[in-house]
């Protein structure tokens, strides 16, 4: 591209719009417009949301039979999606928490949309393990209560670990998220062109006025929330595979599952990262907000988390063989390369060992295009990953008398699509009605560069 | 000053009640006119800023926290809630015996805990924040005082607490006034 000269470097921050009033306003400006794009992909997704909604109403009111599951192959597509969707969720944590720990500056200016990002694919996940149920109207009874059936949760089964661990992954998300927005929301609050904004964002803002006195305790709560949130990177998707881990099917039955769910997750996450910021920083300008230099750190992530997950599928087939256990030799080096789904399974190789390898080139690494691309390739890649792992480990079952097909219908795939809809949809309200760029933590940042740069000067 | 009176009923005591409040263009400005104050013997002076400034909690003299105690002990109480209420259900009230395995089967119990471990603490140290920030408070007599909506954009403030000793309003205007700040305000009751 063209573009090369013109593009921001890594402190293309300080040399933006020259007063914190000018930059504030231009961050704020998506709040305040009314685009004509904007309906239009609101009409889009809201449609495909519609969708969802017919799909689940007609799941719930006929039950899941209308889905394609069946005896063996019980999870398919709800599991699926589930455990993708939540997978996709922990690069905004990993982005906005962990990379906080660490000091790492760049994190600033996408950590929202990352944190965004969480919630909504949490929403996702959340909805298909409870129409799983089947009866989705009981799902409280995974709540330890004084029932008049006096009966509890087992929690010696790994379904409850799960509820737990999504119920404080939603909770501990949202709380991270809305500490960090406060600020902002002053901001949006005091910045307001209308009266009812500033009543709605002045609400929202709980009276937030940046007192010294509450930065200190706000700056103390920000990082015990990201200290919290980062053990859950690494804890919530490993319960999720313990769901199959624990139990005793060749393919599932494994000890590497949690840090290759994990890898996975990061994985699929980063590439979602992408997907959504390459077309906002195109769409809103804000290639010197969200700079090159951002893209070339999660293009590096990315190519780290294929490598791992290259790892976890040689260990994986290597275990599988090392084991002896001719069950778990037939369904990974067999079922799974050669048997009736084996076009996925190569599928999946394609995008998620190959695809990363462009990543190697910096060049190809910082167009945006290219990046991606390789993230949508991603994503399919980690869709099929999940789908192989829950149905080839099914479908064959331990008697080849019970061998079944799975095929998925037409209300699978609408719950898949209508779920990836309504996802959209979500951020898409989160853009025209939330600061998704952290306006206070750009400044402060932008602050401190400048404050080395003369620092810098001083010494020379 | 009686409208302090009433105000005192509305606004913690460790909040400063603002009498008179002057706008810095940055940060460097800001701390360097507080610190000035400070030395002239201010005790009851509060900096309002659109990010956290290094060095402000220094300068004013504020106490440590105790956000990290109230939210370990917030975690700890939820852990062990969520062990006693797993082995309460599991192996007391409801005891099933599952192939021979332990009725006390603590590690099958560690994820429950953990996570409800970390929901609480998290849940601690928010709440724990609203509480010693006082929020949600939508109302402050600082929101009065012309031109204070840029405390959140690029206006830097300080402000003079009411109760400070020290504080005069012709005398403290003129120590001010010195410091070059951007504009003076006053809150509205004050003004």
């Amino acid at each position: 591209m063209a573009a090369a000269a013109a593009a921001p470097g890594p402190d293309a921050l300080l040399r933006t719009a020259a007063g914190d009033a000018e930059l504030t306003d231009r961050l704020l400006a998506p709040l305040w417009s009314r685009a004509r794009a904007w309906w239009i992909a609101f009409a889009v997704t809201g449609a495909g949301t519609l969708l969802f909604g017919i799909a689940i109403a007609y799941t719930v009111i006929a039950g899941i039979g209308v889905w394609g599951n069946n005896i063996p192959v019980a999870w398919a597509y709800a599991i699926t999606n589930f455990v993708w969707w939540i997978g996709i969720g922990h690069a905004g944590t990993f982005i906005s928490a962990f990379l906080l720990l660490l000091q790492q500056r760049w994190r600033a200016s996408v950590n929202r949309i990352a944190e965004a990002m969480t919630l909504f694919a949490l929403v996702q996940a959340a909805l298909f393990p409870v129409l799983h149920l089947g009866r989705p109207w009981f799902a409280y009874w995974l709540i330890p209560y004084p029932a008049t059936m006096e009966v509890w949760p087992q929690f010696r089964s790994a379904l409850p670990w799960d509820f737990a661990a999504i119920l404080t992954y939603f909770t501990v998300s949202l709380l991270f998220w809305y500490a960090g927005l406060v600020p902002d929301l002053a901001a949006a609050r005091d910045r307001a062109p209308t009266r009812a904004r500033r009543l709605v964002y002045g609400l929202f803002a709980l009276g937030w006025r940046g007192a010294a006195r509450h930065w200190q305790e706000y700056r103390i709560a920000y990082g015990l929330l990201a200290g919290l949130a980062t053990p859950l990177v690494i804890s919530v998707h490993s319960i999720v595979s313990m769901d199959f881990a624990t139990s005793q099917l060749p393919g599932w039955h494994s000890t590497i599952f949690p840090p290759y769910f994990v890898a996975g997750a990061l994985y699929s996450g980063f590439a979602m990262v992408v997907t959504l910021l390459v077309p906002l920083r195109r769409i809103f300008h804000l290639e010197d907000v969200i700079t090159t230099r951002h893209l070339d750190s999660i293009g590096k992530m990315m190519l780290a988390m294929g490598w791992m997950l290259i790892y976890a599928y040689v260990v994986e087939a290597f275990l599988a063989w090392y084991r002896g256990d001719v069950f778990e030799r037939y369904a990974l080096l067999v079922s799974r390369p050669t048997g009736p789904y084996a076009w996925i399974y190569w599928i999946m190789l394609a995008c998620n060992c190959i695809t990363p390898q462009l990543l190697w080139s910096r060049r190809l690494r910082t167009s945006p295009l290219v990046l991606l691309a390789a993230a949508l390739l991603i994503q399919v890649g980690m869709w099929t990953e999940r789908f192989i792992i829950i149905v080839t480990s099914l479908n064959r079952d331990f008697l080849p008398s019970s061998w079944h097909i799975y095929a998925p219908t037409w209300v699978d795939w609408s719950l898949l699509a209508g779920s990836v809809s309504f996802f959209l949809l979500l951020f898409l309200l989160f853009l025209r009605f939330v600061p998704f760029i952290p306006i206070g933590e750009v400044k402060h940042l932008r602050h401190e560069l400048a404050q080395e740069e003369v620092a810098w000067r001083g010494e020379q | 000053m009686a409208s302090s009176e009433v105000r005192r009923g509305r606004v913690p005591r460790r909040d400063v009640v603002p009498a008179i409040l002057a706008e810095f263009g940055s940060p460097e400005r800001l701390l360097e006119a507080a610190a000035r104050l400070r030395a002239a013997g201010y005790e009851r002076i509060e900096l309002y800023s659109p990010f956290p400034l290094d060095g402000a909690e220094a300068l004013l003299g504020l106490p440590r926290p105790r956000l990290p105690w109230f939210a370990l002990a917030c975690g700890l109480a939820g852990a062990a809630a969520a062990l006693w209420i797993q082995w309460f259900t599991n192996a007391w009230d409801y005891p099933l015996n599952v192939g021979g395995r332990p009725l006390l089967s603590l590690p099958a119990w560690v994820p429950v805990t953990f996570e409800i471990g970390v929901l609480s603490a998290a849940i601690g140290a928010f709440v724990g924040l609203l509480a010693r920030a006082g929020l949600p408070r939508l109302w402050h007599p600082v929101f009065t005082a012309p031109g204070f909506e840029t405390a959140s954009v690029d206006g830097f403030w300080l402000a003079v607490g009411a109760g400070d000793a020290r504080y005069d309003p012709a005398r403290t205007r003129r120590e001010i006034e010195a410091l070059g700040p951007r504009r003076i305000a006053l809150p509205e009751e004050t003004a």
